[in-house]
């Protein structure tokens, strides 16, 4: 059985602060002691670089910075060599963008959607720029699903590359990813998938999506900032040339300039990587892993339904998204500028974001430009989904003000 | 005597200035004029955009109006202070904006002279809310700064 207060003990963030209702999980999540006592764990006993040592300390670091990545091939069903870590899914996603170019030409077309978080629009801009190439947007429905049925319409021989978010920040849509890779191939496209909001909320085999590429950061899932991981087919991997050069990624050089590099993922992991990140997103892997995503993402659909209906009778406010099933509630207040209310909800405690959540062509498809999101995850509770639609149920514009006085 | 500090205290009086000014903010939407000196604060943060422009002649400010996305606390502020400028020397004004800037950040100031824009003593509580209630005041600084410079 799901036992959420079981869970919300696990994390100091919730005990030191039991006054707090945490719905800006979309941004990140809390962590569990064990990652904590992961990290503390590195700096008290065994504090040394990796691939550098030949003394004990060191040794066990490098074993433990290993062992993250069986972890994490497990987690999503891959092989452990092709688990790239890099320092957030925006260091993914740059890299792949840039390691993509090199086989990019003018006029090739790269299909985004206007659901995407900048870090999944912005290094793609930069190719329309640098190389000619076009950027396509992939038809989305009015909460933000792709529509399978159009999506064959706007392939054509020039699409080169297909980059997508598995869960958007905003609408929380999940898209479908297997069959749009299905598609993408028949094409000889390739598929990037920018699994920020998934990873955590649901369990993820890239195996049977059959992607390319795809790509998260440690900190939406439990675990430390600054890590951020890369999964590639290693064929695909090898091929690629890494953003940044430096130590322990080469594997010799002489004087003329000649290189060899290492092979992926080493490729990749260019100067002293987040050793400690590393080790203690194992932790968070496991943390996850030992409650069951399945399970997990089960109590989130649970909990998004229960917010969503006791929101709908609310008039005061305006929700983008009640019919997807899954991820972030989006939605104003009549009349209410998104920060305005948000800062508002801080006031009694209850963390939301506001904005445009980096995702600033999504307008495009809903129409405003700010909203405000609740995003919730393992350990939200519906008593504090009670406590936060009493708190959004009561917010107007002059109690907005009244904070300011 | 009753200090304008008095007045201020006042929570009704204060949100039915800051409604009214958030509702029908004065000296709203640009001008197509080339006299105007023209800043965009777009970039400060990724929510307010709003765009001011300056009329500065004979070293008074003869007009204010400005524009953009905002939220109540950027709009209003930019509308208090647009009343509060128009028609005052330069140098009258840079005094005015150093004195709301100083309350902005809870440091010493002197309430006589911001009238109105006394509204926003408590806005330091809010302390990510800050740059919403100095956007507008910003941009006037910065392109008084600016023309004062090309004046030398
Ligand atoms: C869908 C999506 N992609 C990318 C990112 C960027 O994540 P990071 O800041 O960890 O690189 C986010 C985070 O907000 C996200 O939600």
């Amino acid at each position: 059985m799901y036992d959420v207060e079981k869970i919300r003990k696990d994390f100091p963030m919730i005990v030191n602060h039991p006054e707090l209702i945490y719905f800006d999980n979309g941004a990140t999540t809390y962590k569990p002691q064990c990652v904590i006592d992961a990290l503390t764990g590195f700096y008290n006993d065994y504090t040394s670089n990796v691939e550098r040592g030949e003394y004990a300390t060191a040794i066990r670091a490098d074993q433990a910075y290993a062992r993250t990545r069986d972890v994490i091939a497990k987690m999503i069903h891959c092989e452990t060599k092709e688990i790239v870590f890099l320092s957030n899914i925006t260091a993914v996603l740059n890299q792949i963008a840039y390691g993509l170019s090199k086989n990019l030409k003018k006029d090739d077309t790269i299909l985004i959607s206007y659901a995407e978080h900048a870090s999944n629009v912005l290094p793609w801009f930069r190719l329309k720029k640098e190389l000619g190439v076009n950027i396509r947007y992939i038809p989305l429905d009015k909460e933000g699903n792709v529509i399978l049925d159009e999506l064959e319409k706007i392939f054509d021989d020039s699409v080169k590359i297909v980059s997508l978010a598995y869960v958007t920040n905003v609408l929380g849509s999940i898209q479908p990813i297997k069959e749009m890779t299905e598609i993408a191939h028949r094409h000889n496209a390739l598929v990037a998938v920018d699994a920020a909001q998934a990873i955590g909320h649901l369990k993820i085999d890239v195996r049977d999506l059959d992607v390319d590429f795809l790509g998260f950061s440690s900190h939406k899932m439990c675990g430390p900032d600054g890590v951020g991981v890369l999964y590639g087919k290693y064929e695909l991997l090898q091929k690629m040339e890494p953003i940044f050069l430096g130590g322990g990624m080469n594997a010799r050089f002489d004087i003329d300039g000649n290189v060899i590099l290492k092979d992926a993922p080493e490729r990749f992991e260019a100067g002293t990587p987040h050793i400690e990140g590393v080790i203690g997103l194992t932790a968070a892997a496991e943390y996850l892993m030992n409650i069951g995503l399945d399970h997990i993402h089960a109590y989130e659909n649970e909990l998004r339904a229960y917010l969503i209906q006791k929101m709908l009778p609310l008039d005061n406010i305006e929700i983008y998204n009640p019919n997807n099933p899954s991820g972030p509630v989006s939605f104003n207040v009549k009349e209410v500028f998104a920060q305005d209310a948000a800062s508002y909800l801080s006031t009694r405690n209850i963390c939301v974001r506001s904005g445009n959540h980096c995702a600033k062509i999504l307008h495009n498809l809903i129409g405003v430009d700010q909203s405000i999101r609740a995003s919730l995850y393992l350990y939200n509770t519906k008593e504090e989904i009670d406590r936060f639609v009493e708190e959004v149920s009561k917010i107007t514009l002059e109690e907005t003000i009244s904070i300011f006085l | 005597m009753a200090s304008i500090k008095d007045y201020f205290n006042d929570q009704n009086l204060m949100r039915e200035l800051l409604l009214d000014h958030y509702k029908y903010p004065h000296n709203h939407g640009l001008l197509e004029n080339d006299k105007y000196l023209s800043k965009r604060m777009a970039s400060a943060s990724c929510i307010d955009d709003i765009t001011v422009q300056l009329d500065v002649e004979d070293d008074v400010i003869k007009d204010i109006r400005f524009d953009g996305v905002a939220c109540t606390i950027s709009t209003a502020s930019t509308s208090i202070m647009s009343d509060l400028l128009i028609g005052k020397k330069v140098e009258e004004a840079e005094e005015i904006i150093r004195n709301y800037l100083n309350m902005i950040d809870n440091k010493d100031y002197d309430p006589e002279i911001l009238e109105e824009a006394n509204v926003f003593q408590n806005v330091y509580k809010q302390a990510n809310r800050i740059k919403c209630a100095t956007i507008g005041w910003d941009a006037v600084e910065e392109m008084l700064k600016e023309s004062g410079k090309e004046d030398d």
